[in-house]
C-alpha cells in the first residue's frame, strides 16, 4: 500500500521545468490589487461607471491644480484641445495623438494623481475618463462610461500610425 | 626620422600611430609650451594622507564631473540626470554617474518586501522573492541604455549650443548581471499564444511597456547587478527589466510584474509618448531598437583646443543591432575621413570606444564621427535623417524632446582660438 501511494504521489507531482523551480505559485486572487493593466479591446477593464459631470467634481478637486481649470493645462499638461500634428515637434494631446481610449483610464489609474497614485476609486478613474472625452468632444456629456462603452470610444488618430517593429529591423530593407 | 602624414585631410593621422610608436609622434609631440620648472616635495608627499573611507568615492578635485538635473527641487514632473562624456574615459559609466530618468523620482524598496509576478498567458503563474531570484544562474554582459529621446536637440532647425553632457548624455553604458528571463518564463510555462509581455514598475506611476515575447527570450534579463554591485536606487533597485540595445523607457525600473498577452497593452508611453511625429503627420510606433550612433566626446563643447599641436579625438560608438564594426573620423566636416581605431573588446549592443590622433594646426576644423554596425548599418548623415524624419519648427531648450531616435551625426566646429561650438555640417 505504502508503494502505491508513493507512486501516485509521484504521478500527480507537476513536471517541472530543469530549472531552480523557486518561484511560488501565484493562487487565484491573490494579484488582484497588482492586476492593473488595460488592453486597447478593455481587456481588464473592472466594473463601475461614471460620468462626466462626477468627473468633473474629482477634477476641481484632485487634478485641477496640475492640469488648470478645464483642463486646458496648467503646470502639466493641458487635456484639451487638438492642435493639428503639422511639425515633428507638434503637441501631442489625448484628442489629436491617443490611439485608444483605453490608455487614458488605464494611466489615470496607475500614475495619477502625480502625488496618490492608485488613491481613486474605478468609478472615479471611470468619471474622469468619462469628463476628459467629454471636454474633447469625443463622447456625449450625458454618456456613462464603463467597461463596454469605453473600448468603443473611437479615438480620432486612432489609424495614425506606421508600426515600426516587427517590420522596420535592422539589416532589412534601409529606412531612416 | 619620418614626418607625420596625414590620412585625411586638416590633420588626422594614421590611427595605428600609436602602434608604431616611437620616434615619429615622439617629435610630433616635442615643443609643448609649458616652461620647465624645478620640481619639490609637494605637501601631500610629506605627511599622511587621508583616512581610508568604507565605501570610496572620487577626488574632491572631481567635483565637477556629476550629471547635470533637469528637475533638481523634484517638481511634479519627470527628473532627467545626464551623463558627462566630456569627462569621462572608456566604456563602463560609473554607476553613480549613469543617466536617468524617473518619472515621478527613485522608488525606495525594501528589498525583502519586493515581489516579482510572472502571470497571464503562462500555465502556472509565479512569484518572486529576490532571495529566490539570487539562487537563479546568473549571466553578465556590458551593454549600453539609451532613452529614446537622446540626442534630440539635433532635430534642432538651428544648432543647439550645448556640451555633449546635453546633447548625449541620456546613454551610458554598464555591466549588468541577473537572471536570464527566458529561464523564469520557462519555468511559468509559456502559452503558445502569447506574443507580448506587458512589463510594470513598482514607482509610483506603475510605469508599463509592452515587449515583444521574441526579445524576452532572446537576451532579455532582470538585472540585479551594474558593474558589480548592486543596481543603484535611479537604475531599479533592487531590480529592473534590462533589454539590450532597445529603448531605454522599455527597460522598467523597479521591476515587479511580467504579464503575458496576445496583444501589446498600448500603455502612455507606448501609444503617446515614445512615437515620434513624422513629416507627414502620422507618427512611428513601436520603435525598438537604438540604431548605430557615434559622437566625438573629446574634443567637444566645454572640452576646449589648448593650442595648435597633437591631440588624441576620442568618442563612443554603439548600435542596439550588434556590434560596431568601424567608425570614420573626419577633421573637415565630411569632406574626407580616416578610420578611427577600435578599443578592444568590441561588443555588441555595448559602447565602444574609438580613438584617432590628431595634429590641429590651429586653425578652424570641423569634426564629425560616423559608424557602421556589423548588421549592415550606418549611422545617417544629419542630412539624410532629417530628410527622412524631419525637423522642429521652433529652436528647443537643450532639455527638451522636438522628436526621437536621433542617431545622425554630430559636428564640433574648432575655432581658430581654441573654443569648441556645436555645428551642422
Amino acid at each position: 500500500m505504502l508503494t502505491r501511494s508513493v507512486l501516485l504521489m509521484l504521478m500527480a507531482a507537476p513536471v517541472l521545468a530543469a530549472g531552480p523551480n523557486l518561484g511560488t505559485p501565484l493562487a487565484h486572487g491573490e494579484l488582484a490589487a497588482w492586476d492593473i493593466h488595460i488592453l486597447p479591446d478593455g481587456t481588464g477593464l473592472p466594473r463601475g461607471s461614471g460620468t462626466s459631470a462626477q468627473g468633473a467634481a474629482i477634477y476641481a478637486q484632485k487634478c485641477m491644480h496640475c492640469h488648470g481649470e478645464g483642463a486646458k493645462g496648467g503646470v502639466n499638461a493641458a487635456l484639451v484641445g487638438a492642435p493639428p500634428l503639422n511639425s515633428i515637434d507638434a503637441t501631442k494631446t489625448i484628442a489629436n495623438f491617443w490611439p485608444y481610449s483605453t490608455t487614458i483610464f488605464d494611466f489615470i489609474r496607475r500614475s495619477m494623481p502625480w502625488q496618490q497614485p492608485r488613491s481613486l476609486t474605478d468609478d472615479e478613474v471611470y468619471a474622469l475618463t468619462a469628463y476628459i472625452l467629454a471636454m474633447n468632444k469625443l463622447i456625449g456629456e450625458k454618456d456613462v462610461m464603463n467597461a463596454q462603452t469605453l473600448p468603443k470610444v473611437k479615438m480620432p488618430n486612432r489609424d495614425g500610425f506606421i508600426l515600426r517593429f516587427p517590420d522596420k529591423t535592422p539589416g532589412a530593407e534601409r529606412d531612416l | 626620422m619620418k614626418d607625420l602624414v596625414p590620412v585625411a585631410g586638416n590633420g588626422l593621422l594614421d590611427r595605428r600611430e600609436f602602434l608604431r610608436g616611437g620616434a615619429a609622434l615622439a617629435a610630433a609631440m616635442t615643443g609643448y609650451s609649458v616652461k620647465a620648472e624645478t620640481l619639490a616635495e609637494a605637501p601631500w608627499s610629506k605627511e599622511p594622507g587621508t583616512l581610508v573611507p568604507p565605501y570610496g568615492g572620487p577626488s574632491p578635485f572631481e567635483k565637477g564631473v556629476a550629471r547635470t538635473l533637469s528637475n533638481p527641487k523634484g517638481e511634479p514632473r519627470t527628473q532627467h540626470a545626464r551623463t558627462p562624456h566630456h569627462l569621462l574615459q572608456g566604456t563602463a559609466t560609473p554607476n553613480g554617474l549613469h543617466f536617468t530618468i524617473s518619472h515621478a523620482g527613485n522608488a525606495e524598496i525594501d528589498p525583502a518586501q519586493h515581489r516579482l509576478a510572472i502571470h497571464g498567458l503562462v500555465k502556472r503563474p509565479l512569484v518572486f522573492t529576490l532571495d529566490a531570484l539570487m539562487r537563479y544562474p546568473m549571466v553578465s554582459r556590458f551593454t549600453f541604455v539609451e532613452c529614446g529621446g537622446n540626442s534630440a536637440p539635433l532635430f534642432s532647425p538651428e544648432p543647439v549650443q550645448a556640451s555633449v553632457q546635453a546633447l548625449h548624455g541620456l546613454a551610458s553604458c554598464a555591466e549588468w548581471t541577473g537572471v536570464p528571463l527566458s529561464s523564469l518564463l520557462e519555468e511559468a510555462g509559456i502559452d503558445p499564444k502569447a506574443k507580448w509581455v506587458i512589463a510594470e514598475g513598482a514607482d509610483a506611476p506603475h510605469l508599463s511597456r509592452s515587449v515583444p515575447l521574441s526579445k524576452i527570450m532572446d537576451d532579455a534579463m532582470v538585472a540585479l547587478y551594474q558593474n558589480g554591485e548592486r543596481a543603484m536606487p535611479g537604475q531599479g533597485y533592487p531590480m529592473r527589466l534590462l533589454l539590450p540595445g532597445w529603448e531605454g523607457n522599455m527597460n522598467v525600473k523597479w521591476l515587479r510584474r511580467l504579464q503575458l498577452t496576445e496583444q501589446p497593452a498600448m500603455s502612455y508611453y507606448e501609444a503617446r509618448t515614445y512615437a515620434p511625429i513624422l513629416p507627414n503627420g502620422k507618427a512611428y510606433r513601436f520603435y525598438f531598437i537604438q540604431e548605430v550612433k557615434s559622437f566625438i566626446t573629446r574634443p567637444s563643447v566645454g572640452v576646449d583646443m589648448k593650442g595648435a599641436g597633437f591631440y588624441e579625438i576620442s568618442g563612443i560608438a554603439y548600435s542596439g543591432a550588434g556590434r560596431i564594426a568601424k567608425v570614420m573620423v573626419s577633421a573637415d566636416g565630411g569632406q574626407s575621413w580616416a578610420q578611427a581605431a577600435l578599443q578592444e573588446p568590441v561588443m555588441a549592443k555595448s559602447f565602444t570606444r574609438f580613438r584617432i590622433p590628431w595634429q590641429w594646426n590651429g586653425g578652424p576644423a570641423v569634426l564629425q564621427s560616423r559608424a557602421w554596425d556589423d548588421q549592415g548599418n550606418v549611422q545617417p548623415t544629419r542630412a539624410e535623417i532629417i530628410a527622412a524624419r524631419g525637423q522642429a519648427a521652433r529652436v528647443p531648450p537643450a532639455t527638451a524632446f522636438p522628436s526621437q531616435h536621433y542617431n545622425g551625426i554630430t559636428s564640433w566646429a574648432i575655432e581658430a582660438n581654441g573654443g569648441v561650438r556645436h555645428a551642422y555640417a
